[in-house]
């Protein structure tokens, strides 16, 4: 283990702005996707059950 | 192996057996990503030359692979499609298109985020660079044709065909760092050379991508599902355009 503090962890070197955007959106698209095609999922369920 | 492939090649029986597999692979991607990330931050050491900017790698060379992947697959599903005129074959083609999209993105995205610091610059117009961004515009497009051409059949088989002619790009890509005198840094891993990275390094990259793998198979099975249930609440997207239209339009 490399990091002495939690303070160390999030400055990453100097480099925490790059690499914590880099997760960091990495993270919110997978993230996002999921989250879509959970909606998108509901909303094919519901249009079956409503038998419209 | 006592499975009947031929009774899962139908849109009808591959949707429950699609949304039984989701859960395995979801769980699977949770737990080596989680195991990826935790070697990627913990036991991985700091690079001497990038020092910890380098981790941005254990994303970037994962979404970039996936995105390649993808599209060779979605292309080998389109190629199906065309030959075989089978329509779970176009929907598989259709369903991975936007999941290769979001990592063309995202390749573009970190490695300009870890552009920025080891070159200097967010952006190059570097030969690996460009085919990359020429990749998120070929997933672009495919996406735009299909939903710009009303008959499903059509929109099927001309975005099918566009997928496969966009193929040449990948190996493009691939040897991009190699073909041109190129900026960007030459293949992390090869098999037939040693690495040139730490062996934890190379670890954790192996094991985000297998997170990335699992990840993507469960969308994509998730997505597919979602693709079969719609057209099957609209039978008539399937169907050629309707001929009273023809004889109203005489």
């Amino acid at each position: 283990m490399q990091w002495g503090s939690l303070a160390e962890f999030w400055a990453m070197g100097g480099y925490g702005l790059y690499v914590w955007a880099s997760f960091g959106a990495t993270a919110l698209c997978m993230g996002g996707e999921v989250l879509a095609l959970w909606r998108r999922h509901a909303a094919a369920a519901a249009e079956r059950r409503d038998g419209a | 192996m006592g499975i009947n492939w031929f009774k899962y090649s139908s849109p009808q029986a591959f949707h429950p057996l699609a949304g039984k597999l989701i859960p395995w692979f979801a769980v699977a991607a949770l737990a080596l990503i989680g195991v990826g990330l935790y070697i990627g931050f913990f036991v991985a050491p700091t690079d001497v030359q990038q020092g910890d900017a380098y981790r941005i790698i254990f994303v970037h060379v994962p979404a970039a692979w996936m995105s390649m992947f993808l599209y060779v697959i979605m292309a080998v599903w389109a190629g199906i499609g065309l030959g075989l005129n089978a329509r779970p074959s176009f929907m598989m083609a259709q369903a991975i298109a936007p999941t290769g999209a979001m990592f063309t993105f995202l390749a573009l995205l970190t490695g300009s985020m870890w552009g920025k610091p080891t070159w200097g610059a967010w952006w190059v117009w570097d030969a690996r660079l460009t085919s990359e961004l020429i990749l998120l515009f070929q997933y672009i497009g495919i996406m735009l044709l299909r939903t710009a051409i009303e008959d499903l059949r059509r929109a099927d088989r001309a975005s099918a065909v566009l997928a496969l002619v966009g193929v040449i790009n990948v190996p493009i890509i691939y040897f991009s760092v190699r073909w041109w005198n190129t900026l960007h840094q030459g293949a992390s891993v090869s098999i037939t050379a040693a690495p040139t990275m730490a062996g934890t390094m190379v670890t954790a990259m192996l094991v985000m991508m297998a997170g990335f793998w699992m990840y993507s198979f469960a969308v994509t099975l998730a997505r597919v599902r979602c693709v079969i249930a719609e057209r099957e609440r609209h039978p008539s997207w399937g169907k050629p355009a309707a001929l009273p239209d023809v004889a109203e339009a005489r």
